[in-house]
Formats: structure tokens, sequence, C-alpha cells
């Protein structure tokens, strides 16, 4: 395929570089420096896609980020491919390859165009009046239906292969559009060298609309001179950061500005380092909003006709990539921009003919220049409709008489159409910045008004069109007055909300918003039937919605809205701009938050040797613990019931590192444990340990562990692994809110210590010739005392503590220390079968004796005598942190659930954790429950199923039989008292 | 008391893992391990006792103070870490507790507690920016900071520059989150040459 309208010179693309892109498996030849867009339209091909209810062909209908309508599917190789790229924001690269969207069997033959025929069923608000009944269907039959024949691409099933890159960044200086505007903002700005600017604009090229403005003169060059000397000086500056293909898309508190950055999808072979998005998070001291505006398009019978596009966009295609937009155009406009674009491509040798709703007396120069260059200018005249199916071929048009009233229809015949019905500035940023806007008749616009944070808009964006005004306005925004000469722009429109048409027109669609096939019939009637906030009108509607977000469209709906209910733009107001501004991808917001960067993965010192002796691992939190270690073919309950055995056989070694660990010094730390603490704390002896419960203020249980006390001014508190942050949270809150007064100091000690727990009967004998400088019989170093020394020559913490009810030491040893302390503690061990156990067995083994687990047993509502530690709470203490909530009647009220054993009449059954207890199984529904299983083992030690639970007046309950949910209904278990083994606690004493 | 058999050997948790080659553009470099002290002192008792041997306890919060081999870094009022050869850390401990002796203090060992890693060169501030909100333009030589570098916990520190004139950070992070810090460096890396 010929590239036929492709002009022999001009424009911004590199000839020297002709490429070959694909369109639906077809090749079209393309340059360097080409879009999709302009790539398609240079080898004559407007239509490229179906809109999204009615199936209707559709063309290009901008050069730019607003495009509803030219949404393509990109694929760039390998599983570089995603839907709904807007082309003229598709950068072509040599083989990229590009499908058409949303229609079935073909883009030119599609079954789903049956719905335009049916357009005068598909009402706004349709599906919500004819799918209503029967109810289940819409779910089930309606939805899954409607949301497959609707629109818009597939989505890629396979990973995406890409990376996606984040930075944070500060500067001074944010300017938000590099075109004249912009460009002279980061000028004034970055004078100053002190000053950080940083430039970013979303198109390919910083320039804006001096990219394809080939006519203007800026201070005695062309615009383009002034563009490319501009630049230079910009990049010259080292405090300049320009940054192209970056679209600023989310304005927060503070300054603080989201950027999307494209780095490779313009590239066919990307370096693999590169990431192919960054997700910019800038923080600026100020922002200079230069967005540009949007054109609007006009609202005529059948305006969505490939080959009808915005006027300006034509100059874009004609001027930035030398290509034709046809050969024979119409310029429908209201205003006077679009006469350049007509002058554009008059010189480019089109057959141009002006239609403008505007009486000659209302318009400015531009009409005698259009005329000197031989255009016929057709004044006061309306356009009714648009002539051809797939491709535009005629403008039906007709003179407006005094009245206003169309007269005798006239077509012009055409293969393009450039329609302007005047411009819509840009201000979503400055929306979202919270800035106030302000309606302005004159210009039929919102405007910035009122701005909340640090920023200004300059150029276009708040309404300024001139050339010349634009950058001037930018100049000022960045700091400097400077006067600028420039051509005068062609500006000025009338504001139209649809074109004029006969008051016999057949029903028609004249499409308001393109993207989601609105049309004005389907606004209006949703003003009929009583929607009157713009909000609800575009959520009943659609309009506005989608990737393009009512760019094109809004101002058009807006103003029908406010005509049909008779009031003024600013009562109807405009609807709330949030971001992203242009579709970003869900990569970028990842960013490189996946795999194994997805969260950290905390790991002890001694989990390279668990993963070499096979572990199987558990996720606590962020840590990985080793769970248990399968020998051989090992199940995990095979694997468990051998660790268990051991331990309470012969010993066991268990990594208890992630336990949270706290030191509590100063010269009042007693006194802190003690308030802190349920249990009493000062009298505890330098070299002892205890076991301590800790409440939050409402009185219940929120963490649990043994302390120790090494000097009379220093505690070891151990918490649990999960516990761990939020325990010296706590501690800190309290020590800084309400007890400033106190001496102390908390430092956390989590992950200086490893800790080797060594269990069992033989655990004295393991370590015995390990340790130095403790003596370790059990009259000189009693259950629950503490000891430092060395062991393997390193210093070490030696707790003889036990979680297990065997005779056990935990042996705390720098970290970096801990594997290799683990290794000896474990070559020691082989005489006596020492058996490495995971967190599983640890369950087991805690369970067997009745010790809770913070979390398990308790879920945030259980007092400490619900566990059957009321032994815990110090009676005689004057205050500790939930002292006064435990008085309350309700927490020591009869009915609480209380912690329990259960054994089940079948001794191989292992209960469901969070089963249900109740005492009648055929009472009605609901039942009444009676407490839950909290937890739930097979005890190779026991010989039998064991389970814990919390049942409603518990205590009182020993012995009774109560029902308990399976998967299958219920099974009989026997309240019994929570210890399964040795119950005299022998054995810790070993 | 029977003999203990062997010393065990101190092995640091990012001590296996492979370091990408340094360039002038980016470097990622494990430092060995050593030994820290977390000291907490009253702003007032600081001021007063001046200094402990040769490291200035009365700079402003998020400073850090050096001399030849230690570092001391100022995180809050009352918190400060100390750095330094793991040989030093005894006698610096007992000459400590003799210059706060009658102060309230906590003089904690943390040496193992913490890992840390060296970015340096013309793209540092870039790979640390890609998970770190501070403006690092702005961070001088000499000063250190608590901070989050992606999901994790920081202590960052700016060094003297290089003699190549290219800037220096140090970075401390708890052990457990060591290796997650330096897969995430290094993948922040990659467009400037680390892989």
């Amino acid at each position: 395929m010929p590239a036929s309208f492709r002009l022999a010179s001009g424009g911004r693309i590199d000839r020297t570089k002709p490429i070959v892109i694909r369109f639906n498996g077809h090749e079209v030849p393309a340059f360097d420096g080409d879009t999709a867009a302009s790539a398609l339209l240079a080898s004559g091909i407007h239509f490229v896609g179906r809109s999204f209810k009615y199936h209707r062909p559709r063309g290009i209908l901008t050069h730019g980020s607003e495009e509803p309508n030219a949404l393509l599917d990109v694929d760039r190789g390998g599983d570089r491919r995603d839907p709904n790229n807007r082309a003229g924001m598709v950068e072509a690269f040599d083989g990229l390859s590009l499908r058409s969207q949303n229609h079935w069997p073909s883009l030119g033959v599609d079954v789903g165009e049956l719905n335009d025929a049916l357009g005068a069923i598909f009402v706004s608000g349709f599906y919500y009046k004819t799918f209503m009944w029967p109810k289940v269907f819409w779910k089930h039959v309606y939805e899954p239906v409607i949301r497959a024949a609707a629109g818009l691409g597939q989505s890629p099933t396979a990973p995406d292969p890409e990376r996606y890159a984040q930075r944070h960044a500060h500067c001074e200086v944010l300017v938000v559009g590099a075109g004249p505007a912009g460009i002279a903002a980061a000028l004034a700005a970055s004078e100053d060298k002190a000053k950080r600017v940083i430039l970013c604009d979303e198109q390919s090229e910083p320039g804006g609309t001096l990219l394809h403005d080939t006519t203007s003169q800026i201070d005695g060059e062309t615009a383009q001179q002034w563009l490319t000397r501009s630049l230079a000086t910009l990049r010259a500056r080292p405090n300049v950061t320009i940054l192209p293909r970056t679209t600023a898309f989310g304005y927060f508190n503070h300054n603080h500005i989201a950027l999307s950055e494209r780095i490779t999808d313009h590239m066919r072979h990307p370096d693999p380092s590169l990431p192919r998005e960054r997700l910019w998070q800038v923080r600026a001291g100020r922002v200079l909003l230069a967005a540009g505006a949007h054109e609007r398009p006009l609202v005529f019978a059948d305006n969505d006709r490939p080959g009808i596009m915005l006027a300006e966009s034509m100059r874009v295609f004609l001027n930035r990539y030398a290509v034709l937009p046809g050969r024979q155009a119409v310029i429908a406009t209201t205003g006077a921009s679009a006469y350049q674009a007509a002058l554009d491509l008059r010189r480019a040798g089109v057959e141009v003919t002006i239609v403008d709703l505007r009486q000659e007396t209302d318009c400015g120069p531009e009409v005698t220049a259009a005329i000197h260059e031989g255009i016929e200018v057709l004044n006061g005249h309306t356009v009714i409709g648009a002539k051809g199916r797939a491709r535009v071929d005629g403008l039906v048009v007709a003179r407006l008489d005094a009245q206003g009233v169309p007269g005798a229809a006239r077509v012009l015949g055409c293969d393009c159409v450039g329609m302007s019905g005047g411009w819509t500035p840009a201000v979503h940023l400055f929306s979202q910045s919270r800035g106030k806007l302000a309606f302005n008749a004159e210009l039929d616009a919102f405007l910035p008004a009122r701005s909340v944070q640090n920023e200004t808009s300059a150029g276009s964006c708040r309404g300024t069109y001139d050339l010349a005004a634009c950058i001037g306005d930018g100049a000022i925004a960045g700091g400097i007055a400077r006067s600028v000469e420039a051509t005068a722009s062609f500006v000025g429109f009338q504001s139209v909300r649809i074109m004029t048409a006969p008051l016999d027109q057949k029903p028609v669609k004249a499409f308001v918003d393109f993207q989601n096939d609105v049309t004005a019939k389907d606004i209006k009637l949703a003003v009929r039937e009583g929607f009157e906030s713009i909000e609800h009108v575009k959520r009943y509607t659609t309009t506005g919605m989608a990737t393009d977000q009512g760019k094109t469209s809004n101002m058009n709906a807006l103003g029908l809205v406010a005509g049909q209910l008779g009031r003024e733009i600013p009562a109807v107001g405009t609807t709330t701009f949030r971001l992203p501004y242009t579709p970003v991808t869900f990569g970028s917001f990842a960013g490189p938050n996946r795999g194994d960067l997805f969260d950290p993965a905390r790991i002890t010192p001694i989990h390279d040797w668990a993963v070499k002796n096979g572990a199987k691992f558990e996720d606590v939190g962020l840590w990985k613990r080793a769970w248990y270690f399968p020998a051989r073919s090992e199940d995990m309950h095979a694997a468990v019931a051998r660790e268990c055995k051991a331990v309470r056989t012969s010993a066991g070694i268990f990594d208890a590192s992630t336990l949270g660990k706290i030191e509590v010094a100063g010269p009042d730390a007693a006194e802190f444990m003690n308030r802190i603490y349920t249990n009493a704390w000062l009298k505890l002896e330098p070299g002892r340990c205890r076991y301590g419960l800790m409440l939050k203020e409402d009185g219940y249980v929120f963490d649990d562990g043994v302390a120790a006390r090494l000097t009379p001014e220093l505690f070891h508190v151990t918490t649990t692994t999960g516990g761990a942050p939020r325990v010296l949270t706590h501690m800190e809150d309290y020590l800084q809110t309400e007890w400033p007064d106190l001496k102390v100091y908390l430092t956390s000690i989590t992950e200086q210590w490893a800790v080797i727990a060594v269990q069992g009967q033989r655990a004295r004998d393991i370590i015995a010739h390990l340790v130095e400088g403790i003596a370790l019989d059990d009259a000189s170093f009693p259950h629950m005392a503490v000891r430092t020394g060395r062991i393997c020559g390193v210093p070490c913490r030696l707790f003889r503590v036990s979680f297990t009810g065997e005779l056990g030491f935990e042996i705390n040893v720098p970290a970096d220390y801990g594997q290799a302390v683990w290794e000896a503690v474990h070559e020691s061990g082989r005489r006596f079968d020492i058996t490495p156990y995971g967190t599983e067995t640890m369950h087991v083994l805690r369970a067997e004796k009745g010790f809770i687990i913070v979390g398990q047993e308790t879920d945030g509502t259980v007092t400490p005598d619900d566990l059957g530690l009321s032994g815990l709470v110090g009676k005689a203490k004057r205050d500790f942190v939930g002292k006064r909530s435990l008085a309350r009647p309700d927490m020591s009220a009869a009915g609480r659930k209380q912690l329990v054993g259960l054994l089940t009449e079948d001794p191989q059954l292992v209960l469901d954790e969070g089963a249900q207890v109740v005492a009648d199984p055929n009472q009605p529904i609901p039942m009444r429950m009676l407490g839950h299983v909290t937890s739930s083992y097979k005890s190779a030690n026991v010989g039998r199923s064991i389970a814990l639970a919390m049942i409603a007046d518990g205590r009182r309950r020993i012995n009774e039989r109560l029902q308990v949910t399976t998967p299958d209904g219920f099974t009989t278990a026997t309240v019994v008292e929570p210890l399964f083994f040795d119950p005299e606690g022998v054995r810790l004493h070993a | 008391m029977p003999e203990t058999t062997a010393i065990a050997r101190r092995v640091g948790v990012l001590e296996s893992i492979d370091a990408p080659p340094a360039s002038t553009a980016i470097t990622i470099r494990v430092l060995p391990v050593q030994a820290r002290f977390a000291l907490r002192l009253a702003a007032s008792d600081a001021a007063r006792v001046g200094r402990l041997g040769d490291l200035d306890l009365s700079l402003p919060i998020n400073r850090a103070s050096h001399s030849s081999s230690r570092l001391l870094a100022r995180l809050g009022p009352d918190e400060f870490l100390i750095l330094l050869p793991s040989p030093d850390a005894e006698p610096f401990a007992t000459q400590a507790k003799a210059a706060l002796a009658g102060t309230h203090h906590a003089l904690t060992e943390i040496g193992d507690r913490n890992i840390a890693i060296e970015v340096s060169g013309r793209y540092a501030a870039d790979v640390l920016n890609a998970g770190c909100p501070l403006d690092l333009g702005r961070m001088a030589p000499g000063e250190a900071t608590r901070t989050l570098l992606g999901k994790v916990e920081v202590v960052l520190f700016r060094l003297a520059d290089g003699d190549d004139g290219v800037a220096r950070y140090r970075l401390e992070c708890w052990r457990s989150f060591g290796r997650y810090l330096h897969a995430f460096l290094i993948e922040a890396a990659r467009e400037y040459g680390a892989s």
C-alpha cells in the first residue's frame, strides 16, 4: 500500500529512516517520527475502529491523548501487547503491529453494527430500563452478555514481561506542558541556577503547538527556530530536567504531582536494562500548569464518520507529519482558529471550503486571509449532516436566515472534514489541585480562578490563545515579565452546543461523546427524565467516561444540559476532574514491587541452614519461619509427629530468633514493667525471668512473653513474633505520653540476638560443654532464670525457659554468630538424636501443655481470667494498663467464654480450628453458639487428637459433652482442663 | 567446666551475595560486619557531656560526626547511632559507661542488628530516590537521617564525596531486611549498569 497521502517534503519525520508497521496484518509504510495515527492517514486509512455501543465505523478524530475513537490494540513484539492505545500517542517503529478493536468478525463486516440500526431502542438508561426482570438474570445472563458485547479491547492474559520503575524527585518549579507557554515559563524559572526546574510533556518531543506551526514568527525568527533555540538554552542549563513522553496525571496535596514517563514503548528492541515506564512522584515548590486546550467537535448528524476530524488535528498531521488528511476538505467551524488549518491545507494543495456558523461581520481578519488564498468561505452556514458511512464523502450544509432558520440544503463533496467548535482549556490538573474554577462566558469556558496550592496556570489552559500572549503569560508565570512579538493568532469563537438543523429532520445520531456513543438526543432524554445534576447526567448517559474522560465532549454535554434546563452554565456546574488525566498502566503503579520485591521476606540468621536442611517454611507476618523439617518422603503430619516425639523423648532444636525483643533500661525500668504488665515486677530478682501478660487500655490481652531482669536497671523483654512492632510502639506511647517522668529507655534488640531453643530432657547435656562461665545444674540455674556467659566463645544470654513443658534453654547470641552456634549445638546434639523442629511442632507441644498463643486463643476480646490466668493479675497493684477496664462488671460477668480443652469422642478426629460449639445440635436455628475451637492438633505424645476452645462458662462445664461442627455435621467432644501432658510439670525440672 | 571446643565465626547476612561490578555510574557495595551501639541520652545531658571520646554529642539532629574509623549520627534529640570497628567495641563501651556514670542513658550493643550498604556514583541519588522520598539534592555530606527505602526503614548517611567527586551514601537497615534492600537497590540500578 503506497503512502499516497504523504507530502514529498516537510514535517518532523525522519525520511532517512523508512519503516513498515502493520495494521490488521497489512503492511503500512511509515517513517521514524510517525505516530500510528499519522502513518495510517498517510496511507489514506481513516476507518480504524468500531464504536462502543452502536459499532459504527470510526476514524481518527484527534492527533493526541484526548482521542476518543481511534483506540488500537498494539503489539510491540514478545508479550509487549496492550489494548486501547490512542493512535496519536503510539509512536511508530519498524515491526509495530496494530489491530482495530470492538468488531466481529472483522473491521469491515461487523455483526454488532446491528445495534446502530436499533439505535432508537438503545436510548440512555436502556440497560437499567430493560434488563430489570427477572432479578437473578442481571447477574448471570444480562450483565455477562452486555459486557462481552460492549466495547474496548481485550486485556492481555500473559504476565507482563516489562519492568517498571519509580522515582521520587524534588524541584523548585515543575512546569507541566512544553508548548509555548510552558517553554517560556521554564526559561524564565530556570534563569536562577539555584532553582531546579522539571519540564514535562506528554508528547514525544517538547514544543506543543510550535511543532506544527509553520507560519508564525516569534521575535523575528520562525516558530521552529524559536523552539530549537529555546530548547537548546534549557538543555544547556544543568538545573533543568526535560521529560518528554511524560504525562502529569495526578495532582495531590502539598504540590505532590504524579508523572508517568514512557521510556521504551517507542523502541523496537529496547535495552533490557531499561524499564518500560517510570512513575515519578514530584514534590514541587511551585507548579506552573501550561497544559494547553482541547478543541471541541461540532455536534451534527453523523458527525462521527471516518474522515471527520478536529481542524487543528488536521493541521498537526499536515505540518508535523507531512500527511494530507484528504484531497478535498471542508473546514466546518464556529471560530477563527480553524482558518489557519484551512490556509495550511490550501497551501499544501488541498481543495478547501470553509463553512462558518458565524456571520462575516462577527469574524476577524481570518476571513480575508482565507479569501485571499482562494478559499471559498460560507459564512452564516450550519452543518446539517454528513454523507458516507465508512468514510465521509460529503457534508450537508445550509445558510441560516436572519431568524437563524436553515435554508435549502447543499452538499459539499469532500473526503475529509475538519471541524472546530472552539476550545476548552485543560483545567484538569488545576481542578485536581482543588483550585476553584469560574465560568467565563466570553470564552465559553471554565477557567482557573482561585488557587489552593502554590501553582499558576499559563497560556491556553487559562484561556489565553494568542501565541505572543501565551509566551508572555508563561514568562510571567516563570517569574520574569518580557515582551514578545509574534504573529497574531486567529482567535475567538462563537459557542454552540448543537448545529442548527431543519425542524423536520428525521431522528439522527449527532454524537456528543464519541467514545461512549452518547448523542445529543440521549442527553436531552436524560434531562427530561429528571437528571439535572451534571454528575447524574454523566453517570446515566455515560458521557465523559472511559479513556478520554470527556476531553472533547464535556463542554458540549454541559451546554446541552444547561440549555435544556434553561439555566446558565455556572448554575449547572462542571463535573469533578479526577486523576488520572489520561490512562496509566497498572504496571507503573506496581513498579518494582513484584516477585521477590513484592514485600521484604524477613529471614533469620539460621534461615540458610534451614533451607539447606529441607525445611518447609511458613509466612508469619513478613518473616519466613521454618514450619517443619520433612525427612525424605515424609508428609507434614509424619514430620510433625516425629519432631514432637523427639522433643519429648530426647531433645529438639528450634529457631526462635523472630521473637520480639526489647531492652528496657533505666532506674525506673522495674516500675515501667510493673505498669505495662498485669503482674508484679518490682521484686523480681536480677537473674530471674517471669512470664507476663500485657493488656490494652480496654483490659483485653494484647501480648505476652517472658522477660528477664538482667540487672536492677535492665530488663530483656520478649514479645510474640507478630507483636514485636506494636508492643514497642505501645510501650513508647505510654512512656512518652503518660509517664514521661519515668527514667526509662526502650531499644529494640529483636534482630541483635539469634535465639536457639534447645528443648528436651537432654538439653543440658547437649549444651553443657559449649557453655563457658555458667553453672547449668538445676540448683544453680533453675527454671525461669537467666545467665550471661559465653557459648562457643561468643557472648550469650542464656535463658532457662520452656514453651514445651520440657527442660529447656533459649540461647541468645549475637545474630551474626547465630548459624555457627546453631551448627555447633546441632553437632553436639547428634549423639542424642537432636531433632530440628519447626513452628508446627512448637504449636502442638505448647497446646499439649495448654499454653496460649496470643492471636490464636485470643482475639482482642479475651481477658486474663477468660484464659484462666487471673493469677497473673496483680490484685495488690495500684495500677497497670487495663486495670480499670478489668473492673467493669461485664469483664467478670457469667457467660464469658473461657479457655478449656476438648477431647473428641473419636480420638482420631481432628477438629477444625474455628469450628463452632453448641450444646444441642437439634435446637432450632439460629442455634445458641457456646464458643469455638481455637487450636486443634493430632498429638503423637498424647496418642490422640487434642483441642483448645473458648467456651461460654467453660470452666463450669468440665466433663460436659458438647457438639462441635464438622464439615459433615456435628461430632461429640468432652470438655476437659486445658492441659493434656505432664499435668504435674515434673519434666521442666529434669 | 569443660573447655569450649570452638570459637564460632561471625557471618554477615549479605556475605554470600554476589556484588555487581563497581562503576563510576553506580556502585552498590555491601560493607563488612562491624560494631554498633544505640545510645539514648537526654538532649540536655548530651549537651552537658559534650563528647564521648572523639565523638561529638552536641551536634544537631540529622548530622553525623566522624573521627578516623568511628561515626556517630544524631537521629533524634535523645538518640544516637554509633558505628565503630569491632575491636573498639569493648573499650568504647567501658569508656562510655565511665563518661556517662550517674547520667540516665541506655547504651545498647546492636552491631549484629544492622547491615550496611554503600551506594556511590553519579546516579547514586537517582537509585536511592527509586524508593526514598527525601530530597537528596538538598542532603549535604555529613547528614544522616532515618527514612524509608522501598518498604524498609533505613538510616541514610550522606558520606563525604569520593575522591572522584561522586556522591557516596551509606544505608543501614535491620539485618532481616538486608537481602530485600540489596535486591531493591540492584533492581533500581539496572538501567545505570548494575545487574
